[in-house]
Parts: structure tokens; sequence; C-alpha cells
């Protein structure tokens, strides 16, 4: 019997269209309308100043402990961009740029992370999971997302987040494993930021690369420059292109770097050197895209200041709302209230003063329609 | 009514609701080719196709997961553990998903999924394939668990299960697939989540027992009557959410209750159930509640081993004159 050695044609591919340095492979610039540049830039400043301003109301103890984005933008805003409304986009928990660009109300994330329920709720028409903290887990529920897409003929791709300690979890590995089974129109995007928490990469995995972990699974995989929103963008263009073509699943490794703290609860300083951080601020992704902005004469004057404006406008908003009601506790347990939760409810609000008149300004927290009622076909 | 298994009181009921709604699909390991590994979904593939009764890899986790997904945008899959030892691997997706999923996104995505499969002791399947799984789910605030004990109520609380708007646990078992019983014919046959059965009625002592030990007990009370005991028989069906109200109102008729479990007492369904009916029913009561729980240890291999783990006839015997020669009456 033979001992030969097998060709299966695996490759990685690794994807960068603008360096640090400014140098522009014009070959594989993605052909976008400058309308649409200004926008991926406003989204892009928009998600680092909320960060940074989060991380000062969390200080003062205004909302509670949250995953900074800071450094991650161009991953996040290069593949959400290639979403429809109707597309599904399924985060983790350090996506907040990509989710105010899909439509969450800033005022709404500022509630979620002071804990108020209604904060966590997407609009009807928004196609967003909301934020899920066991990681991986949110994985197969966006295979299950393209599965009902499949079952139903609609057209709808789903985008999955999550990070580099993330596929070293069995739902990552079951997740693309169906995927690739069924062939089902998912967009996995991996945001390697080089640090699971204080683990580094090669204490997560010995692979060479994140993208090759798709090979195994039948699956296209790619790795791009993370801090590259053209070559991010490149890259998810035509992974959701190719799913909504129905030719299947796609992991989107994105090479970048986690500026800030992992958690408001997180000192990296114990983990990690000033020289490794200050080398990667230089590759910022901000600083590069503005530059290219820039050179193209397409940069908005005061972007920056415009956008400080909407922030504290939606930190005032936020502020005013009242704190949550003690009832919506037994709120949302179950589709219906039973015997027991009416009890501990009624109870409590024997005890407990009532709650306060809410604003006009914010959705009411029941009753909503359930989603699982409605269809997503167009 | 037609006489018919237990398991085909299941298929039955998955046939009817694939029928009735095409949103429903049965996903899960060797559903559809070998028909089920308990054979509960013979014939589905070859009405419904592979879409509609899906084959997967051997991923618990996996699989529950995307049931999760796709119930959140109105599917409404019904999930097959090969038992429910196995579920085990799923546990995450099942609490920290399925259950928080509409309390977390403030009542904007239900997870409308029956996770389905048997558990509990069977005949010499050891320690790691016989395990009475509903303890670890019935704590879980969102979850709805479920234990059908005769074909009839296989069929009515599967068919409610499926058309319910929240994850439901609905855990079978081995050893009742092959049972027969009346089952109405009715597709719109259905009987309520939440609701318990008196299964026979008797005035001296109520004994709540479910699934294989509801025989059991059935068997005891029959031989208690020729010793002029009479013996009523709750069926809780629903283990959450509990219809505490039959019970409680069992016991304030009979002054007595025995719990009958086939799993470990520790901290088990008969723990609870003797919680509640002290904290509500205390004045009522002339003897302390009995438990007759299965061994605090894992599930032995050895066949006379297993016999002696489960509770026996002989144990509710006991159990039942003990609290009937207490004093107080
Ligand atoms: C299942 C699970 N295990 C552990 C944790 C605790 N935890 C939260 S974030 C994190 C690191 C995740 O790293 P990565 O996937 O690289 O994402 P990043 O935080 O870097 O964005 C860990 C271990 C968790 N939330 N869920
Ligand atoms: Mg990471």
């Amino acid at each position: 019997m033979p001992r030969i050695t097998l060709e299966p044609r695996f490759q990685v591919e690794y994807l960068s269209i603008l360096d640090s340095d400014g140098n522009l492979d014009t070959a594989l610039e993605p052909k976008l309308a400058g309308e649409d540049l200004r926008a991926l830039y406003r989204a892009m400043v928009l998600g680092r100043r909320l960060d940074e301003r989060m991380v000062r109301l969390q200080r003062q103890g205004r909302i509670g402990t949250f995953a900074p984005t800071k450094g991650q933008e161009a991953s996040q805003m290069g593949s959400a961009f290639t979403l429809r409304r109707i597309d599904w986009m399924v985060p983790s928990f350090r996506e907040t740029a990509a989710m105010i660009w899909r439509g969450w109300p800033i005022e709404k994330l500022l509630l979620f992370f002071a804990g108020h329920l209604e904060g966590g709720q997407p609009a009807l028409d928004q196609h967003d999971l909301p934020i899920t903290i066991p990681v991986a887990t949110q994985l197969p529920h966006a295979v299950g997302l393209a599965y009902a897409a499949q079952y139903r003929g609609d057209d709808v791709v789903v985008m999955a987040y999550f990070g580099d300690g993330a596929t070293s979890e069995g739902d990552f590995h079951e997740a693309l494993n169906f995927a690739g089974v069924w062939h089902v129109p998912v967009v996995f995007v991996c945001q390697n930021n080089q640090w699971a928490i204080s683990v580094p990469l090669k204490k997560q995995t010995h692979s060479r690369t994140i993208a090759q972990k798709a090979l195994a699974y039948g699956l296209p995989g790619i790795q791009v420059d993370g801090n590259d929103v053209l070559a991010v963008y490149a890259a998810a263009r035509e992974a959701v292109d190719r799913a909504r073509a129905g030719d299947g699943p796609t992991l989107i490794e994105c090479v970048t770097y986690r500026l800030g703290v992992h958690t408001t609860a997180d000192d990296p300083t114990k983990y990690r050197t000033d020289e490794e951080v200050a080398m990667w601020e230089q590759k910022d992704p901000l600083t590069r895209f503005r530059a290219y902005l820039e050179k193209r004469n397409l940069l908005e004057a005061n972007v920056e200041q415009r956008i400080d404006e909407e922030i504290a406008e939606a930190v005032r908003r936020f502020e005013s709302a009242p704190p949550a009601d003690p009832l919506t506790m037994f709120d949302h347990v179950y589709a219906e209230l039973p015997a027991d939760l009416k009890a501990q409810r009624e109870a409590m609000a024997a005890r407990e003063p009532a709650a306060p008149a809410r604003t006009g300004e914010m959705p009411p927290p029941s009753p909503t329609p359930m989603r699982g009622q409605r269809l997503t076909r167009r | 009514m037609a006489a018919m298994t237990y398991r085909e009181a299941l298929n039955l009921a998955l046939r009817e609701e694939m029928r009735r709604d095409p949103r429903v699909f049965v996903i899960g390991e060797e559903v559809g080719l070998y028909e089920g590994a308990y054979k509960v979904t013979q014939g589905l593939l070859k009405e419904f196709g592979g879409q509609r009764v899906v084959d997967t890899p051997i991923a618990e986790s996996g699989f529950t997961g995307v049931g999760i997904g796709a119930a959140m945008v109105g599917l409404r899959p019904v999930i097959e553990m090969m038992t429910f030892n196995f579920a085990l691997l799923a546990l995450d997706q099942i609490v920290n998903s399925a259950a928080k999923m509409y309390y977390m996104s403030g009542g904007q995505f239900n997870v409308p999924i029956v996770i389905r499969g048997p558990g509990g002791p069977a005949a010499q399947l050891a320690a790691q394939h016989s395990q009475s799984m509903e303890t670890y789910f019935y704590h879980v605030p969102g979850l709805k668990v479920v234990r059908p004990t005769t074909p009839m109520d296989a069929k009515g609380l599967l068919k409610s299960a499926i058309r319910d708007d929240n994850p439901v646990i609905f855990i079978e078992a081995e050893t009742l697939y092959s049972v027969k019983g009346e089952v109405p014919d009715d597709p719109e046959f259905l009987i309520p989540l939440g609701k318990a059965l008196v299964r026979r009625e008797g005035t001296d002592v109520t004994v709540i027992a479910y699934m294989g030990m509801m025989y059991r007990a059935m068997e005891a009370a029959e031989e208690l009557e020729k010793e002029g005991i009479s013996v009523e028989l709750v069926d809780p069906r629903t283990l959450r959410p509990m219809d505490t109200e039959t019970i409680i109102g069992s016991v304030r008729k009979t002054h007595r209750a025995v719990v009958v479990e086939a799993g470990a007492g520790f901290a088990g369904m008969g723990s609870e159930i003797v919680a509640f009916v002290t904290e509500q029913a205390f004045d009522d009561l002339d003897a302390p509640v009995e438990r007759v729980t299965g061994a605090n240890a894992p599930m032995p291999y050895a066949r006379n081993l297993e016999k002696l783990k489960t509770p026996s006839k002989d144990k509710i015997l006991a159990a039942v004159r003990r609290v009937c020669n207490a004093n107080g009456s």
C-alpha cells in the first residue's frame, strides 16, 4: 500500500491595500463612492470618540463594565459596512462602533451598559442580535439565522463577530463545521486583536494564522490587515457577495490590536509592554484612513467636533432616563407570566415604590410583539 | 381514540405539527435516514424531506445553538438529543442562550424550541447514560420542563410544547417507548403545559410521581388498596412551571404525602415538592412528607445494582405505610 502525499489545494491569502505609511495599492483599491468613504470615516471616528467617552462614564460610575473598541474600528466598520439593513449582524461584546452603524441609538447602548433591559432591545426592523457574553456561543446562532434564511429562500447574509480567543472554543469549530456542511450564507469575522485578556495569541493556538482554520471545514479563509479599512472592506465585500450568491461561508481574520483595556475591569500593564502598544499605535486605523481621505480631498471640516456634539446630546438623553423599574425584573422571563413569577412580582410591587414615569424619548419596555413571529422575508 | 405506543404517539405529534405548521422542523443526530436512535422520527424524512428533517454532525452545542438561532427568527425547531445525558454538552446554549435571549433582548427575540429525547434510568446503560436530567434544567428561569408519563401525555404535551413560545425541555424515557395506551386521534388534542393530573383518586395519602415511577406507584396503590389504604396519585407532568395548586389541593384532602423520583434524592424534584407542600400546607399535614428517591450514587452498570439504585415498589409501599401509620388521625 502506498504512502503518498495528497495535494489538497489549500491556500490562505493575506490582503493589505493601504499600509500605515500611506502606501496605497491602487490596483486593489475598492471602488467606493466619496460619500461612502466619508460615512465610513464618520462611523470610525464616532466609534473611537464614543469609546473614549464611555471609558470616562464608566470611571465615573455612570455605566457598568464594558469592553472598549479602541484600535479595532477598521475591522468592525470595514466589514459591517458591506451589510444591507436586512442582513443580520451577530456581535460578540466589543462591536460598539459597528452596532451604532447598524442602527443602535447611542443612548440605547449607554442604557444597555447601565443595565437597562430596553438598552438590549433592538428596534423591530433592525436585523441585529443583542450582545452576548459567553465567548463564541453566538456563532452557532449565526448559522441558525443563515439556515433559516436558506429554509425560507431569503437572500439575507449573516455576519458574525468574535475574537482570537474565541477560536479555541468548541462553538467556533462547531459553527464553522455546520456552515461548511450546509453551505449557508455566513461571514465569520474574527477580530484577532492579539490578546484574550492576558493570554497572547501564541498561547491560544499553534496555527500560523486563524484564517487557515477555515480550510479544515472546507471554506475559504483570508487574513487581512485589520487596521486597513479598505482591505477589510474588500475582503468582506467579496465574502458577502459570495454568500449572497449561494456560494457559502467565509472566515475573515482581521489582524488588529486592542489599544485599550480588555474591559474597564482590566489593567493591561500587568501583561504587555508599553513598547508593544506604542508599536501598534503607529498602525492606528484612523490615522491611516484620515491621511488617505485628505489626499483624496474627501475630509469633511469639523467632523470630530460634530461627532462630539452628537455624543454629548446622547449622553444627556441617557442621563435623563429614570432608574430601571424594579418590576421589569419579571418582564420577558417567559412569553407569559407563570403563577410563581406573578406572585413574586406582586410581592415586589407591594414592597417597592412605584417606578417614576418615563420620558417619551425611550421606547416603552413592553409590550413588544415577539420577534420570532415575524418573517424575515422581504 | 386509538391504542398506540408512546413512541408512536410522539411520532404522531411531530407529524401532525409538521403538517400544520411549515416552520416546524426536526434536527439532531440520526433523525433522518436512521429515523432516530429510538425510532421516534420514523417516516418523517420521507414525508417532509431533508430540509425539515435534518441529520447533523455530532455536535450537541452546535445544533442546539443553530436551533436557537433559527428559532429567534421565527422557525420552530424540535431538537432531538440522542439521550438527554448528552444535552450536557449543550448546557451553555440551553441555559445561557435559549433561556436568556427573550429576557436579555427586552422581549425582542423569543426562542420557541423544543429539546426532546430520552432520559432517566434505562436497562443497563450505566452511569453516563441513565441520569435523571430534569434536575439540570428545572432550576433555570426561562425554561419549561416536561416529563410525559403516558402515550396520551406524550402526544398532547409534545404538541403543546411545539406550539409554546418558550424553550421547552421535553424528557421522554427509554423504558416507556414501547408502553401502549389510548391516544386521541384529534389533531387538535392538546394537553396544556403546567397542568398536573390526578391519575387515581384516593383519600388517605397523596403520592406524587412521574414517568416510570408513576407506573410503580400505580402498582403499589393497587396493593395498598387491599390493605385498606386509599392512595391518590398525582402526576405533575410539567415540572416547570409546576402545578402546585393541584398537588396542594390533593394534600389538603389526604393530609399525607409521599414523593417518588427516580434520580438521586439530594436537591432533587422531591426536595422542591416537599418544600412547597411544607410552606403552603403545613397545618394540613398529619405526617412528615416522605421522599422515595434513587440512591445518591451514579447509576451502576450491573443489573442487580441498577435495580437496587432505583426506587422499587417495595420502597414505595414501605414509605406509604410509614406516613399512614404516623400519628395525627
Ligand atoms: C465561555 C466563556 N469563557 C470565558 C469568558 C471570560 N472572557 C471574557 S472575554 C475573554 C477573552 C476573549 O478573548 P477574544 O475572543 O480574543 O476576544 P477579545 O476580548 O480580545 O475581543 C474571556 C476569557 C467568557 N466570557 N465566556
Ligand atoms: Mg482577542
